[in-house]
């Protein structure tokens, strides 16, 4: 869209102050990067990138360390988190957009909004004080008794259940990302063309199959974006997990030992470093968890704008 | 007929459980609310704002240094982002438009919105703390500030893409330099929208715990100081509820009961304010 207008002085400038104000975004990214890569230097050159990211150390008294256990307990967190996450925030979105009766739609649209607002503060200490002690007394004797006599799956329920553990923590995680996934999947679900809709039920289709097989192939794409960024989000969530994660850095088989995750680590050490190495191998962690979310955010956007130009030519 | 019937119940079953994931999704919101309000009422006194803490593991005492403290740090931080988050959404909405600069731009701003906050945290601390030699609120108020502009510069940006274009071009027909129609038609007519997503960039910052962790630390003392640590509401409650001592907790969740009456407040009127503004969308 050509702008056609007089070049005065007033426009040049303003064009100039919001260009940069604009700019500034660009500037945090590549500061960001910057700032936290001159600060782990000194972690890079000792530990490398292949040792660091692999070595199971944490060991503040012999300066050795290395992000793996960090690693260990995002990535098991998460997809704990997502696990649950998905499948309830899909069936919210096809509840919001094929089932609500239409004065129902509004008040569990803005519900879940509201669920989506709430600070991660907040569920950290409701985690806390509420969702451990009923994780410690409840259910994971009952995953212990049940799942945990299975072979090979009963790994994963060994131990004594404190609450303070991986599975607590993937649970709070998972209540805070259903809301991003459940809206992104709602309005994905909202692109559909109501004729084609209206064709296969015309041609005798039930409700379940429309959404089986025209909804969903028709916002895959989008449903699969909301469900990558969930999963950048997730990656980064620190206080929700740090009340209810221990700060542990061993690699645990089990899902109700304690354990640490980048974010934990970084919440809890950060203002106790000690040494200059220490320091750096947090800023390195910083580093890792910045390049890890910002490239899945990355696919994420990626995915979500084909979806919107699938349907917007 | 039997292959109706099996569609039918196929249907029913998964209709149900759509409908079980609603509840289920509601049920957490009323569990973590309820509990928030429950145990927030309980614990709120005047003493909690008339008061500051007292030595840890006494009884009594408030909150008065954070809530000041919180109020102060997210508004610096309001002051920095607003206005560079509105400028630089104009110059998306109207100098760029169209262009592949505003695109990219637009996109790298999306992905800023979701970044972790505690590695701003980290970068705030590199830049603004450890070259000061110790922890201070204005640190605090650049972590926030950071976390707000991609915010309100892509609902500014969004919110000045609804004006239709043909208001600018009455305008221009008229003689009037560009600013000026931004200024005078396009800010006016986005005007509603643009709070709204200043509302929002605020509710969004006010909870934030992780960039404040050490940016402007803690304090427990009475302190307007933006050049010295400063306490805040989200910190407190973390070392609070992390604490051992049970008059701790209960000032933990008044707290949380305040900041998330305060930001559910901001959303919800938000929301309100979109509505009348553009109707049901």
């Amino acid at each position: 869209m050509p702008v056609l207008f007089k070049k005065n002085p007033i426009d040049v400038a303003f064009s100039i102050i919001t260009g940069l104000a604009s700019l500034s975004v660009l500037v945090f990214i590549i500061g960001i990067l910057y700032v936290l890569f001159t600060e782990s230097s000194p972690a890079i050159e000792k530990f490398g990138v292949m040792k660091f990211l692999t070595s199971t150390d944490w060991d503040p008294v012999r300066e050795s360390f290395g992000a793996a256990t960090s690693l260990y307990g995002t990535a098991v967190a998460t997809a704990i988190a997502l696990f649950i996450a998905i499948p309830v925030a899909i069936g919210i979105a096809v509840f919001i957009t094929e089932i609500s009766p239409d004065f129902l739609k509004s008040p569990i649209g803005i519900a879940i909004e509201l669920l989506a607002a709430i600070p991660s503060i907040i569920y950290g200490m409701w985690g806390l004080f509420v969702l451990v002690p009923i994780m410690a007394d409840y259910i994971e004797p009952a995953l212990q008794s049940t799942l945990g006599k299975i072979p090979l799956i009963g790994i994963l329920f060994e131990g004594t259940p404190m609450g303070i553990d991986l599975l607590t923590a993937g649970i709070i995680l998972s209540i805070m990302i259903i809301p991003f996934t459940a809206s992104i999947s709602r309005d994905a679900f909202n692109l559909t063309p109501e004729i084609v809709k209206e064709s296969a039920y015309a041609l005798g289709a039930t409700k379940w199959e429309v959404v089986k097989n025209v909804v969903i192939p028709y916002s895959k794409l989008g449903v699969f974006g909301g469900i990558v960024l969930s999963l950048g989000r997730a990656l980064g969530e620190t206080m929700a997990v740090a009340f209810v994660l221990g700060n542990n850095h061993q690699i645990t088989t089990s899902l109700l030992d304690a354990a640490a995750t980048i974010t934990v680590t970084l919440a809890n050490e950060f203002t106790e470093a000690d040494s200059d190495i220490y320091l750096a191998s947090l800023f390195y962690l910083a580093l890792i968890l910045f390049v890890m979310s910002f490239i899945t955010l990355a696919i994420a956007k990626f995915f979500l704008l084909r979806a919107e130009r699938r349907f917007t030519r | 007929m039997k292959r109706e019937r099996k569609r039918k119940i196929e249907s029913f079953i998964a209709l149900s459980l759509s409908t079980l994931a609603a509840l289920f999704g509601l049920f957490w919101l009323v569990f973590i609310l309820g509990d928030v309000l429950i145990e927030g009422i309980e614990a709120l006194s005047p003493a909690l704002f008339l008061n500051d803490p007292v030595p840890p593991g006494m009884a009594g005492g408030g909150l008065r240094n954070a809530f000041v403290g919180q109020l102060m740090i997210t508004f610096f931080a309001t002051l920095i982002g607003v206005p560079v988050g509105v400028l630089g959404g104009t110059f998306l909405a109207e100098y760029a438009r169209g262009r592949k600069v505003a695109r990219v731009i637009s996109v790298l701003s999306d992905i800023m919105v979701s970044v972790p906050s505690i590695v701003i945290g980290t970068f705030i601390y590199a830049i603004l703390v450890k070259p000061v030699g110790h922890f201070n609120g204005w640190a605090g108020s650049a972590a926030l500030a950071i976390i707000m502009i991609p915010v309100v510069l892509r609902t500014t940006e969004d919110m000045l893409s609804l004006v239709p274009w043909t208001l600018r071009e009455a305008a221009f027909a008229l003689g009037a330099p560009y600013y000026k129609v931004i200024i005078q038609v396009v800010y006016r007519g986005a005007a509603a929208g643009i709070l709204t997503g200043i509302l929002l960039s605020i509710a969004r910052v006010a909870g934030e715990t992780a960039p404040l962790l050490f940016t402007s630390f803690n304090n427990s003392y009475f302190s307007t100081n933006m050049n010295e640590p400063i306490a805040s509401l989200t910190v407190s409650i973390f070392q609070y509820a992390m604490g051992p001592y049970d008059s701790w907790h209960a000032q933990a969740w008044a707290a949380s009961l305040m900041i998330t009456v305060f930001i559910l407040m901001l959303t919800i009127l938000g929301r309100v304010i979109i509505r009348w503004r553009y109707g049901k969308r």
